[in-house]
């Protein structure tokens, strides 16, 4: 099951700019949450500070609360501990081309030293179902390198990849803005399901996409969280000039 | 091409007749192509020019005897260079052995862990100038780092002595190797919550192993032809020796004592082991790189 997450005053820097400013907000368990916002918005190292995967680049910098549940992510765990609750889909699928689909799917499990077969097996099959993608790839699991799907699979494979290590927060950055639009609906519907049993924050450029997958929707705008209310509310009766001003195409 | 639109500006002339430029790079295109093989050709005729005078000089020579045959006495016929083969065998085994996990370590420290400190400029700038140390200066500092202080010549001196000489081409091949592993594999790990030492190690360098084999081989087939260190570490062995702390044959020793010798006989054995050497020399190679491409996936794209 999902846990929701309190983020206080929440800063990030990379080097001397000040990317995130006093950043506040609560992301509900098993809901999705949409982030939007014009590119360079902090609306990623937003996200990539709530799996600390934002300090593994040797300039960047953090500081603030952040609760995942009653964890303080910041100071009761090591980063690697978070990340193995955290799920995370990157921008671009990024599968290891030396490992077949079967690896691929329980290299979190395999890499932190976790063996049993058949448990491996059964991640294998559910992971790959929740992603939808086990029909497509059940006959090829150990023939076929991760490398040789294409895009959109891919991306389905990652989703199972970070799905298969049981976490209890799903972070999608932008997880469809690399594929076409049959495969960027079949993530949606992905989202769709998947945000029973998990909390999700996704990161995106489709306003449209935002709308049919979140229930809240926070608007970012150079490093600072302009409006968080329901996805309802921000598209039909923004509070803020700027939001309003975004969603209708004004700027950005 | 002839679909575009004929726009007139200043900036853009009208685009010439399709025929004449059609021509042109057809033409630049031929000629392109001719350099690159001419290249090619160039590159490769040495290697079999080089290995067909090996077949014509040395091919003659070679029997059972010279296989399984340790040298025979001056002035007494036949004989073999079966010792000089498998110490070279042991010699080399040696060198890897200690070479290329600390060449390949070093490559993983400066490409995952050094950053910009000062450690790893340092060790980078180090490797550079150990790979352009003469081989002869490095029999010499072996021979009085190892040799003198044990007062024997060595199998043992010789592989640390080619075992140095591996570091550097391993070190820096392995770095560049790691550097083309995409920052979106390592981040792909590190989010499953993979600590970055098991990413460096079973991902990023699993990803660049291809290319970090080929890094390792290519030391290895440098160092497999030395003969300058080992002339003060290993020093050559007519007989049989197994022991690390005897001195041994090697092919190149036995290569060089025999081509500068007054004797005909031994100048076809010569040609006989440098024949053996170039042949074993690709044979390991190609074995190691087939051996080590299999169970390897490759991806589609």
């Amino acid at each position: 099951m999902g846990v929701g997450i309190q983020v206080e005053h929440l800063n990030a820097w990379y080097g001397s700019t000040h990317t995130l400013q006093d950043i506040n907000l609560h992301i509900p368990a098993n809901h999705a949450t949409a982030l939007i916002g014009p590119s360079g918005c902090g609306k990623s190292t937003f996200v990539r500070c709530l799996n600390r995967m934002h300090e593994t680049n040797p300039i960047a910098r953090a500081e603030g609360v952040v609760k995942m549940g009653d964890i303080d992510v910041y100071k009761d765990a090591s980063p690697v501990e978070i990340r193995r609750r955290v799920g995370m889909v990157f921008q671009r699928p990024n599968p290891f081309p030396t490992m077949s689909i079967y690896d691929n799917v329980v290299s979190g499990l395999k890499l932190n030293g976790f063996r049993n077969r058949r448990v491996l097996d059964e991640t294998v099959e559910r992971s790959l179902r929740q992603a939808a993608l086990w029909e497509e790839v059940k006959d090829d699991l150990k023939k076929k390198s991760g490398a040789s799907l294409s895009g959109g699979q891919q991306q389905r494979m990652c989703i199972a990849r970070a799905l298969a290590v049981d976490p209890e927060v799903l972070l999608m950055d932008e997880p469809a803005s690399a594929l076409d639009p049959v495969s960027t609906s079949k993530i949606e519907d992905l989202i769709f399901q998947l945000k029973s049993q998990y909390t999700i924050v996704i990161v995106t450029h489709n306003m449209q996409q935002a709308a049919r997958v979140a229930e809240n929707t926070g608007f970012f705008l150079n490093g600072k969280l302009v409006e968080f209310d329901s996805t309802h509310k921000i598209f039909t009766n923004p509070r803020d000039k700027r939001t309003e001003d975004y969603i209708t195409g004004r700027f950005g | 091409m002839s679909t575009l639109p004929q726009m007139n500006s200043p900036l853009r002339p009208p685009l010439k007749p399709a025929r004449a430029n059609t021509l042109r790079r057809s033409l630049v295109n031929h000629l392109v192509t001719g350099l690159s093989i001419l290249a090619t050709v160039l590159v490769v005729a040495p290697l079999i020019a080089i290995l067909v005078y090996l077949l014509y000089k040395g091919a003659s020579s070679l029997n059972l005897a010279f296989f399984t045959h340790i040298p025979a006495p001056v002035a007494e016929p036949g004989g073999g260079m079966a010792n000089s083969i498998v110490g070279s065998g042991i010699i080399l085994l040696l060198a890897s052995s200690m070479g290329i996990p600390v060449g390949i370590a070093a490559g993983v420290y400066l490409s995952e862990f050094g950053g910009g400190r000062f450690l790893a400029h340092a060790i980078r700038f180090t490797a550079d100038v150990l790979n352009g140390v003469p081989s002869i200066v490095m029999g010499i500092s072996i021979y009085s780092l190892i040799v003198m202080q044990q007062k024997h010549f060595s199998a043992l001196a010789g592989g640390v002595a080619l075992g140095i000489m591996m570091i550097p081409t391993v070190t820096r091949s392995t770095e560049e190797m790691l550097a083309t592993v995409p920052h979106a594999v390592r981040e792909a790990a590190l989010g499953l919550g993979v600590p970055k030492w098991r990413t460096a190690i079973s991902v990023t360098l699993r990803t660049a192993s291809p290319g970090i084999i080929t890094g390792c081989m290519l030391a290895f087939a440098r160092v497999a032809g030395e003969t300058a260190p080992l002339l003060f570490t290993a020093f050559g062995n007519q007989f049989w020796s197994f022991k690390l702390s005897e001195p041994i044959a090697a092919l190149p020793l036995q290569i060089y004592v025999y081509a500068i010798s007054p004797y005909d006989e031994w100048h076809r054995l010569a040609w006989a082991g440098s024949l053996v050497l170039i042949v074993m020399i690709m044979v390991s190679v190609t074995l190691v790189r087939v051996y080590a491409s299999r169970g390897v996936l490759k991806g589609g794209n």
